[in-house]
């Protein structure tokens, strides 16, 4: 009987991929370990390997092919003496190509993988887009790499450093093309040593300099939390104001897909209990370029933390030759009169998918995206809930001690007066990340639950 | 029964040493110092030496009277006895250029490098008028003006602050260098060793000194470290060592002019140890019960970097 070679999943995260390359042809002998095709994800190119032996006995999915989803049968083998059964073939090959559907749910298919949901047509614009301005289809991480290396271009005090982020060109391809660009003078590839290097970053900052020290995920900046917080932070204050310290802590933060509890994290109320810090967390490509942009000519230290899940995702992006957006102005991603939904990061686009549900039974969401963690737009929060009078919280996070708990404190200290309904936070399950799939998909918020929030503080 | 195989002479070893040099020698500064191991001061260098010496020394005598009236508070570290230090290092800076960053016990840092008194005192008393304005304190203290960057409170922190320091000299190419004081309590922290590394590694203009002064707060070195002698620290990372005598204002100025010229012209960072002595307790509130009443007074009778009358050159 024939064996299928399914698209491997080669990260995480990874839905789908290019087959760039056979490396065998159909007829060819196959041994355990051979590469038989190089396969392309959104991060890098990859070898994918022959487990089995036998006799590559038809190609299905052929060289070239982009978008094939994870799961694919992009080949069959057979075993020694065995003929091909041509109806077989040709009923995969059916489900092949651009818009081909995995044979099975991806494995890593987990709470995240909804796409969000279309931009409504009310979305509030952003006020500093002029009329009439292109708009650039761009995914997350082409927006955070072309803000670092226009900041570059203008600023030759700005430069990168951290773990594969020259050669390799970043964990997450973030940082790719910079080094090509700029040298391994502004891009430089540190050791794994997340103290020591961000300590130098910080001091390199203090002499002048403008660091982007990226984390290849925040759950390492732990190491390091000691310059972020008593280093950087502080500086400025501890100076009387003497000595600034203009840096961007960035990298993915959050969960991401089966990585496990020391993997899977949200830093942001870490972060944003720090006086001294400046924390972003964007949820578009729009936001992440302007906001990256804003972060690198800040004097203070910033902590911007993205989202591997969101990185791959497209978004329109203004074509502009500079653009920046103020740190600390919440955005109205849709504009509703029933509930508030507040959420940043990846939450946001639960929060919109929510919405369109609500909207398809009634319910009117306003749904507010914070981008800016600290200094948090307690006003933007106040307005919203002033006109909505219910608010709700989504945060991909431990619930405790939470965004969602700070969000809740202004509410009752600065709207009181304007709640009809309790607010309510949709967070996280209270435990370590767990990694079997199901459970991972339990442990983490979803548009359900948001929607399920939603009809309560509206008492449906 | 058989003879044990004769270990090879210290001269074969030195051979083997030098075919391992040929790019690269732990020992080449060391031996440059001993050549010539006390700085020839003139004169009036010799009166200004001890004339910064002495302000440190009585500085700090008066904010240990000041901590005692309650007139300074929270934590506050004196520099009384280790004064050689940073006047014999300092003294050698290039200030138009060179930077210094330090831990928390900074106030002789500071003075050496001529910044008021007052404004340092006033910090200290927790005023407006001092340096930082009141919010920083004896730990936090900084003067850019200077090119001083503090003054940190993190036991080991000013070390990769340092490394940071030195990358921004070596990517602006000013020609400066940074110095980077830490104790022999910090030499034991991680983040020293990943400073090493990457300095090594990139070559950082840099200068990391150890004052050893015998104790990280009550622990002596030989409690806490497998290695006692610090210069020998930055073998691994190939980062040669000096080993300097704290205690003498000359012999700090000499070690000085070795280490600085040897990073300045872009072979990387040293690692010098100057060995010294606190006479006070680690913090005005440690009562030091940790060595004895003997002990000190030798220090303070045989070897003071500020004798009454000045040791012949």
């Amino acid at each position: 009987m024939a064996i299928e070679l399914k698209m491997p999943a080669l990260s995480p995260t990874m839905e789908q991929g290019t087959l760039a390359k056979w490396l065998k042809a159909e007829g060819d002998r196959i041994e355990p370990g051979d590469i038989i095709a190089e396969i392309e994800t959104d991060k890098a190119t990859m070898e994918f390997e022959a487990i089995d032996e036998g006799v590559l006995s038809k190609i299905v999915i052929a060289a070239g092919t982009e978008d094939v989803a994870v799961g694919t049968v992009i080949a069959l083998i057979e075993g020694e003496g065995e003929e091909e059964n041509p109806s077989r073939v040709s009923a995969q090959a059916e489900t092949s190509g651009n818009n081909a559907q995995p044979t099975e749910p991806p494995a890593v298919a987990g709470a995240h993988s909804a796409k969000p949901a279309p931009a409504p047509a009310t979305a509030a614009k952003d006020p500093a887009i002029p009329e009439g301005t292109n708009f650039i289809s761009t995914t997350v991480r082409e927006a955070l790499r072309d803000a670092m290396a226009e900041e570059m271009r203008s600023d030759p005090r700005v430069f990168v450093m951290g773990e594969e982020v020259a050669e390799y060109q970043g964990a997450y391809k973030v940082t790719q093309g910079l080094l090509a660009e700029f040298g391994p003078k502004r891009v430089i590839d540190t050791p794994i040593t997340e103290y020591g290097f961000a300590g130098i970053g910080t001091g390199a900052a203090m002499g002048g300099l403008r660091p982007i020290v990226e984390f290849m995920t925040f759950n390492f900046a732990m190491q390091a939390i000691d310059h972020i917080i008593n280093s950087a932070a502080k500086t400025n204050y501890m100076s009387g104001g003497q000595m600034r310290c203009p840096i961007v802590f960035r990298g993915p933060n959050g969960a991401a897909s089966r990585v496990g509890a020391q993997h899977s994290q949200n830093y942001g109320p870490w972060y944003a209990s720090v006086p001294g810090l400046i924390v972003i967390a964007p949820f578009d490509a729009a936001d992440a370029k302007g906001l990256m942009k804003a972060a690198i000519r800040c004097e203070d230290p910033v902590v911007f933390l993205e989202n591997e899940l969101v990185y791959g995702r497209s978004f329109d992006v203004p074509d502009m030759d500079d653009y920046v957006l103020p740190i600390g102005k919440a955005r109205i991603m849709r504009e509703g009169k029933d509930v508030t939904i507040v959420s940043y990061s990846i939450g946001v686009g639960m929060a919109l998918e929510a919405a369109q549900t609500l909207a398809d039974e009634g319910i009117d969401a306003e749904v507010i995206d914070l981008r800016t963690l600290r200094p948090l737009d307690k006003q933007a929060v106040l307005t919203s809930l002033a006109k909505t009078n219910r608010l709700i919280i989504a945060e991909e996070g431990w619930p405790t001690c939470s965004i969602a708990s700070e969000v809740i404190s202004i509410c009752m200290e600065e709207g009181f007066d304007h709640l009809d309904a309790p607010v309510l936070r949709v967070c996280n399950e209270d435990v370590p990340l767990p990694y079997a799939a199901n459970l991972e998909k339990l442990a983490l918020i979803d548009a359900a639950r948001i929607a399920e929030a939603a009809r309560k503080v509206c008492y449906k | 029964m058989a003879k044990q195989p004769a270990k090879p002479s210290s001269a074969a070893k030195k051979t083997a040493r030098a075919a391992d040099d040929t790019d690269f020698s732990l020992h080449s500064l060391q031996d440059a110092f001993e050549a010539k191991k006390r700085y020839a001061a003139s004169d009036a260098e010799m009166m200004e030496f001890y004339r910064q010496m002495l302000l440190i020394r009585r500085f700090e005598e008066k904010a240990g009277q000041l901590y005692g009236l309650g007139l300074i508070g929270g934590f506050c570290h004196l520099y009384i006895g280790q004064e050689a230090v940073a006047i014999g290092l300092q003294s050698a800076l290039d200030n138009d250029r060179d930077s210094v960053i330090t831990g928390y016990r900074d106030h002789g840092h500071m003075l050496a490098y001529g910044i008021d008194p007052k404004v340092i005192m006033a910090e200290l008393t927790g005023r407006e008028a001092g340096i930082s304005k009141g919010k920083g304190g004896s730990m936090h203290m900084f003067s850019t003006e200077h090119k001083f960057y503090g003054g940190h409170g993190i036991v080991g922190a000013q070390v990769a602050l340092g490394g940071g320091l030195a990358l921004a000299h070596q990517y602006n190419e000013d020609g400066g260098i940074c110095l980077a004081y830490f104790g022999d309590g910090a030499a034991n922290q991680g983040q020293v060793y990943e400073t090493f590394n990457m300095a090594a590694l990139w070559k950082l203009p840099i200068v990391f000194v150890v004052e050893d002064n015998q104790y990280a707060m009550g622990t002596a070195t030989k409690r806490s470290s497998a290695e006692t002698a610090f210069y020998r620290r930055g073998t691994a990372f190939r980062i040669p060592g000096m080993e300097v005598n704290g205690m003498d204002v000359l012999e700090v100025r000499a070690a000085a002019e070795v280490a600085f010229a040897h990073v300045r012209a872009g072979n990387g960072p040293v690692l010098m140890e100057c060995n010294t002595y606190r006479y006070r307790g680690h913090s005005m509130s440690d009562p030091a019960k940790y060595r004895t009443r003997e002990e000190v007074q030798e220090q303070r009778d045989h070897h003071d970097p500020i004798p009454a009358r000045p040791r012949t050159n």
